[in-house]
């Protein structure tokens, strides 16, 4: 029984890493590319939440509520690129910072606007509502296997558009060199819009894939943005691979610190403690985990070369 | 020099009688002022708009007046934050100099706010959050509830799980003051064995992903799982629950989850699996007390919803005070008076009649409740049960009034 939870807590882990990989992938991508750092970006997993919110009972199918939500997204990104984020490139951080964070404020007070205080949630079809039964009596909710299949493939189709399409070539080209990309003729303007809207997609695609599991919230992005911006620095900020890899570290640290620290921790600890302790441990792991790293490397794991 | 000084010192004295003349008219009782603090943004902001509305339905109800006075409600918002709730009720005493403080849903923002509001010598009436402390050690001749002790519906729901025999209990609760209670009241009644108990975290960023919780508790073989998850987490955990299918083989016992303000949210994802479930409470919207029928049928009509507990506590807390403010005839400095007035409970409670104890938590009956649909098929929940008659929380002993 005790290996049976562990595969289970395996493939909690997974789920929430490759949710965790859809948002940040366009965090490292803007952040790596422009350096650009763009605190709004759960501001757009927020919008593609309440957008498969609105759409989903509109369009009677989740699946298609999503890709047209998806398609929403993008150009949401585009338009916040056109009107905001394109002025502020040549800025320094800290002004960066303050526009973003009054981005925050204007998506969350549009959202009280329109959708109200309430949390809204979406009615997910039977056939995504079962089990999905593996063998050994392992079982895991059918859409928590979506979520893993849709990330994985999200994930491949990325790596694909990197490292093998001369679109990618640009995308690496510019985070590597963004001055050098420019000179050599490449339209780096265009590239940036299309690589902040990309980052728009995903985020709105995992806010999407969260919401029926618990519902769309006001600030919903606020809270899971600083683990997004914890998994970019881990990963190497720039790097699609280390961002990747990262998001799977920490959710799997995430879920293997609530299974199995308070039973250690009792190891050494009298109950009380450790039901007190582990809690508050497990929420700093991730936290330590990055600190450690910046410490023996501060690029990340995996940087991108020649910045 | 000499004379300089002079005029100097009699200006002032001047200043200061002049200060008082004008201050004079304004502190005179010509209006009860009644600060409310709780959560207006967030996803939290339900549960407060939810206490809002019932507090200004009072307010109608009400007329407005309370012994021929005035009454000015000074709404704040706490943003989910203690910090932020201390500085509101700092403001409420400091600025809007007003007579009772009231609202706070949450037990770490009224334990931070506890002593700017006493300290200045205010009433301080709890309309939802009970935490251990303040019923205990850190009772306050000053302090009232007119919702509960966090303990208390923990403890009774133990006791229906010892009647229905339950053997074995899995908990999960959140890490802040008032789950520490939750989990603690269930472990001191429920005589079973507990299976495991998992803290997740609480606050802004709380946790709201439970599929490893749901993991071990399915993995430990236990006969039931109890929670406490209010708001936005307590819908995301039922959500979960079903997904992973654990309402086939694990049935669920919940304390302030299944409410009013989750039941048309559960109604509008079909989650039927939620019916039928059971919660312990001190009131349900169909408690048959002429107060609670007229309450129940105004919001009905006015918002189109059911109210929450939390809103039935916000009613009772006007009427509450309504009844220390004609006790004394309007004479607000008459704080003595007002206190006597208040220690007898003696207001149309939509509860029925209750009684304080010398902790001034109410002492009081615990219900059973069922998720169920009612007439026009709206999901609502329905008392089946009276599990304790006039329960007093298992503080009372360490508070020294």
């Amino acid at each position: 029984m005790e290996w049976v939870l562990f595969v289970s807590q395996l493939l909690n882990g997974l789920q929430l890493g490759v949710l965790l990989f859809l948002l940040a992938a366009g965090l490292t991508l803007v952040f790596g590319i422009m350096d650009f750092v763009n605190l709004a970006h759960g501001s757009l997993y927020m919008m593609g939440a309440y957008f498969c919110v609105t759409l989903n009972p509109l369009l009677g199918s989740f699946p298609l509520a999503v890709l047209v939500a998806v398609v929403l997204t993008f150009i949401l990104g585009i338009a916040v690129e056109l009107v905001v984020s394109r002025h502020l490139y040549q800025r320094d951080h800290l002004d960066q910072v303050l526009a973003t964070f009054g981005l925050i404020l204007f998506f969350n007070g549009a959202v009280h606007l329109i959708w109200g205080p309430e949390g809204n949630p979406i009615a997910l079809p039977e056939y995504l509502n079962g089990r999905f039964i593996l063998p050994a009596g392992i079982e895991i909710p059918t859409f928590r296997v979506a979520i893993i299949a849709t990330g994985l493939a999200v994930a491949a189709g990325l790596i694909w558009l990197v490292t093998m399409t001369r679109m990618g070539m640009l995308i690496r080209a510019g985070a590597s060199n963004r001055r050098m990309a420019g000179a050599l003729g490449v339209d780096i303007k265009k590239l940036f819009t299309l690589v902040f809207a990309l980052g728009a997609a995903m985020a709105g695609l995992a806010g999407m894939m969260i919401t029926p599991i618990t519902e769309a919230n006001i600030g919903m992005g606020d809270d899971i943005l600083i683990v997004a911006f914890v998994v970019i620095i881990i990963g190497g900020i720039g790097s699609i691979r280390g961002a990747f890899i990262a998001a799977l570290i920490v959710g799997m640290i995430d879920v293997m610190g609530r299974s199995y620290l308070d039973g250690f921790m009792k190891l050494f600890l009298d109950n009380q403690s450790a039901e007190t302790a582990s809690p508050a441990l497990s929420a700093m792991a991730i936290y330590i985990l990055m600190a450690g790293i910046l410490y023996f490397r501060p690029r990340g794991l995996f940087p991108p070369r020649h910045r | 020099m000499h004379v300089k000084l002079r005029g100097f010192v009699s200006l002032g004295i001047g200043a200061i009688v002049a200060a008082a003349l004008l201050a004079a008219p304004a502190s005179a009782a010509d209006k009860v002022k009644i600060g409310f603090v709780t959560t207006l943004t967030t996803p939290a902001a339900v549960i407060g708009n939810d206490m809002k509305d019932a507090f200004d339905l009072a307010y109608e109800h009400i007329g407005g007046k309370m012994a021929g006075l005035d009454v000015e409600i000074i709404y704040e918002d706490d943003g989910f934050k203690p910090e932020i709730g201390k500085q509101k009720t700092d403001k409420l005493v400091k600025q809007d100099d007003v007579d009772f403080l009231t609202g706070y849903i949450w037990s770490h923002v009224l334990l931070a706010s506890r002593k700017s509001a006493l300290d200045a010598g205010k009433f301080l009436i709890s309309a939802n959050a009970g935490p251990s402390q303040l019923a205990g050690e850190l009772c306050h001749k000053n302090f009232f509830s007119t919702s509960w002790q966090n303990d208390q519906t923990p403890m009774a729901l133990g006791e229906v799980l010892n009647q229905r025999g339950v053997k074995s209990l899995y908990i999960m609760s959140p890490n802040y003051a008032a789950g520490k209670n939750m989990a603690a009241g269930v472990e001191r009644t429920f005589k079973g064995e507990i299976k495991g108990k998992d803290m997740t975290k609480w606050g802004k960023d709380a946790q709201l992903d439970f599929s490893a919780e749901l993991a071990k508790a399915k993995a430990s073989g236990t006969d039931a799982i109890f929670v406490f998850y209010p708001g936005k987490a307590g819908g995301a955990f039922i959500k979960q629950y079903m997904q992973a299918g654990l309402n086939e083989s694990i049935p669920l016992y919940t304390v302030y989850t299944v409410d009013a303000l989750s039941l048309p949210k559960f109604q509008k994802a079909e989650m039927k699996g939620v019916l039928g479930s059971l919660a312990t409470q001190f009131w349900s919207p169909d408690l048959d007390t002429p107060q609670n029928k007229k309450f129940v049928s105004a919001f009905l009509a006015k918002h189109g919803r059911y109210p929450s507990f939390y809103a039935a506590q916000s009613y009772d807390a006007l009427f509450f005070i309504k009844s220390a403010v004609e006790a004394v005839g309007g004479d607000l400095s008459n704080m003595d008076g007002m206190r006597a007035a208040m220690e007898k409970a003696d207001y149309p409670s939509v509860r029925g009649p209750y009684t304080y104890g010398n902790n001034h938590f109410p002492i009081q009956n615990f219900y059973l409740r069922e998720a169920t649909t009612d007439s026009e098929g709206r999901w609502t929940t329905k008392i089946i049960d009276t599990v304790y008659t006039n329960h007093q929380d298992v503080y009372a002993k360490d508070c020294k009034l």
